[in-house]
């Protein structure tokens, strides 16, 4: 496959909190319609990654441009970059205060301002679309681990982003309901969205992944195709980790 | 039981509880504004304001409303602030709440995830919006059973009113004693107000509370 | 003049006698927390009970108690007590009476709270170690207890000193008293004594009252 665009762009980036650095000198591209998958050991600064790019966390230095447009020192402009880019977290955090249909339509009705009749609509074809429609006027504490992923992954959607952030959102997951919600992944790559994943479902990485990223102590360690990433990794790091999740 | 001075005297009883009820009322919707202003203070940590309102729930919660009360009517006027015994009232009662209505709110928001800022956050809701719709809501069903309890706690300390002058019930009650020593009498009809104001308020409270307790959103 | 009026704190004996007031206060809250203490923990455990007569007994009584105003059971002692039996009792002491009636209600409560708040399997634990029902109260459930019933029982005793002040509407002379007693000795030396004096009472009740919840605070937040 081809990627032409550059939606995503990340520079020099450079994080700590102070006892150390996290994410040092990240510099990468992600393409329209690219799906990276990042991997690597717990605390290797994935998580930090994704939080940076989405404003959760503040970067110290280096840079990070979304459609060759500049953010992260202007606070102002975090509203409008959310709405562009769109996360779904490890710990599924619907609000359990409302229903999964105003889960869903707060970002659309309140952020947008877009009319609630037609996105209930889009919502609706959403909800169908992740098998969940029947559970439109439930509360989140009335679904499953999985569930909530699929209606967090629904409520990230709706809002048409350009960029979609997955942080491990299996891995809080009873093992049985993990499939469900790669399968709804999977099928939003192979429709073309543009996907940051951090997983440590290494199968799935290898499935949906059309370049994976390497992440060891805070640096881009090995970047590569998937096939030749897990089959001949080519450092020393990469393999051991590799080996990490073989009998 | 002398019940033809009972039957004499309720009359008295009913205007007094309507003053225990009024002011009290009153008082504790004023204690509500100031304890949510106060709470809001402290969660959007706003400098010098945060001090200021941590110092007064400190206040207002180690000190006796009648102390309050007797600083408010004796003490002010010396100031040249004269307070009628009805806005005293009405004021140290919204002192003494504000401040506990103020802890009530505290432990709502401590209770919201932080998680639960954060996905607000990454919807691209702004801080007002993620306080309206989401953090508000939640720590409001948290504090409920907390606000409740002070409802009932301060309706019963309405029952200090009478000290700053004011024909409440127990000034009622005082009065009857002394000038016609129907003391059973008296207390009986004190009794009965007291319960039949605070128990409806508080059965209410409580089924409230199980309600919020074992049901929550979606059960 | 408002010199003047913060002298009156300091003049003669005036503050030592409010000091006094204050710890007549004090002695009657103590005295009625220590109280509460025993019976309330006593109350405590036997609300856990099976027993639904008891438990029902014990219910009414709490409930009574906890929805009365305090002042509203001070009058029913003081006034009603005399009047009902000829006992007459003082001021002072009818306000211990109370304090402890009602100190037993709230203690008695936070016991039962405490004690059903231990998890089952705590016991069962216990059980399976092979310990008897009394040792598992006393190595295993006794300790958790009062962990969590520390800071509420503190907490009990700055409610009850607060509660206090109110035994001057009953004519026990403590610090309010003789706060209206220097007050009224000097009402034409120092007219506005009253604003010095009670803003010195207001800050007394608070100089004793917050580092006691500072304390329940620290120990809650210890757990």
């Amino acid at each position: 496959m081809d990627f032409e665009e550059v939606l995503l762009e990340v520079r020099h980036l450079h994080k700590d909190y102070g006892n150390g650095p996290v994410l040092e000198d990240v510099s990468f591209q992600v393409h329209k319609g690219e799906v990276i998958v990042i991997i690597g050991p717990s605390g290797c600064g994935k998580s930090t990654l994704l939080r940076c790019i989405n404003g959760l966390e503040e970067i110290v230095s280096g840079g990070i441009w979304l459609d060759g447009e500049a953010v992260g020192k202007d606070k102002a402009k975090w509203r409008e970059v959310r709405q562009k880019v769109g996360m779904v977290f490890q710990n599924y955090d619907l609000f359990p205060h409302m229903t999964v249909i105003d889960n869903i339509l707060l970002g659309p009705v309140k952020v947008q301002k877009r009319e609630k009749k037609k996105a209930e609509e889009e919502a609706e074809k959403l909800l169908e679309r992740v098998g969940l429609l029947d559970k439109k006027k439930a509360y989140p504490r009335q679904l499953s681990g999985g569930q909530k992923q699929r209606v967090a992954i629904v409520q990230a959607l709706i809002m048409k982003p350009e960029l979609m952030l997955f942080d491990e959102v299996t891995a809080a997951l009873d093992p049985e309901m993990v499939r469900e919600v790669l399968d709804v992944m999977l099928e939003l790559a192979k429709g073309g969205s543009t996907m940051l994943i951090v997983t440590h479902e290494m199968q799935f990485a290898r499935a949906v992944a059309d370049r994976i990223i390497f992440l060891d102590e805070g640096r881009i360690a090995e970047t590569g195709l998937p096939e030749a990433f897990f089959d001949q990794p080519k450092t020393e790091r990469a393999c051991r980790f590799l080996d990490t999740f073989l009998f | 039981m002398d019940t033809a001075f009972i039957s004499e005297y309720a009359p008295l009883y009913i205007e007094a509880a309507g003053v225990t009820l009024w002011l009290g009322s009153l008082g504790i919707l004023l204690a509500l504004a100031v304890g949510l202003f106060c709470s809001f203070i402290q969660y959007f940590r706003i400098p010098v304001l945060r001090y200021i309102a941590s110092a007064y729930i400190e206040l207002s919660r180690n000190t006796p409303l009648l102390v309050q009360l007797f600083f408010l009517y004796f003490g002010l006027p010396k100031l040249g602030i004269s307070l009628s015994s009805e806005v005293c009232a009405v004021v140290g009662l919204s002192f003494l709440g504000g401040g506990y209505m103020a802890e009530a709110f505290r432990s709502g928001f401590q209770a919201v995830e932080k998680g639960q800022m954060e996905a607000g956050l990454s919807l691209g809701l702004s801080s007002g919006q993620i306080m309206r719709y989401i953090v508000f809501p939640q720590a409001l069903s948290v504090s409920v059973p907390a606000l409740c309890a002070n409802v009932v706690f301060l309706l019963k300390e309405t029952s200090v009113f009478s000290a700053v002058a004011l024909a409440d019930l127990m000034y009622v009650a005082k009065d009857l004693i002394g000038l016609y020593y129907k003391t059973e009498e008296a207390l009986f009809m004190l009794v009965a107000a007291y319960l039949i104001i605070l128990l409806p308020v508080s059965v209410l409270a409580a089924a409230l509370e199980r309600r919020l307790r074992y049901a929550g959103f979606g059960n | 003049m408002q010199d003047l009026g913060i002298r009156v704190l300091f003049m003669g004996n005036n503050f030592l006698r409010l000091l006094l007031g204050l710890w007549i206060t004090i002695k009657i809250s103590l005295a009625a927390a220590g109280l509460s203490l025993v019976f309330g923990t006593f109350l405590g455990m036997v609300m856990t009970l099976e027993n639904s007569v008891v438990r029902a007994v014990s219910r009414v009584y709490l409930e009574f108690i906890r929805i009365m105003p305090q002042l509203v059971l001070l009058f029913l002692v003081y006034f009603g007590l005399t009047k009902a039996f000829g006992v007459n009792l003082s001021g002072q002491a009818s306000a211990v009476l109370v304090f402890t009636l009602w100190g037993t209600a709230e203690m008695g409560d936070l016991v039962r709270g405490a004690l059903v708040s231990i998890p089952r399997h705590q016991y069962e634990t216990g059980t399976a170690l092979g310990l008897g029902p009394l040792q598992i109260y006393w190595y295993v459930i006794i300790p958790q207890a009062v962990q969590r019933l520390l800071p509420l029982a503190i907490n009990l005793t700055t409610r009850m000193i607060k509660t206090t002040s109110l035994v001057v509407l009953i004519g026990v002379v403590e610090v309010m008293k003789a706060a209206q007693q220097i007050i009224e000795a000097n009402r034409y030396t120092v007219p506005d004594a009253a604003l010095w004096i009670y803003g010195a009472i207001f800050f007394l009740y608070f100089f004793v009252c917050w580092p006691i919840s500072l304390l329940a605070a620290r120990l809650e937040r210890a757990q």
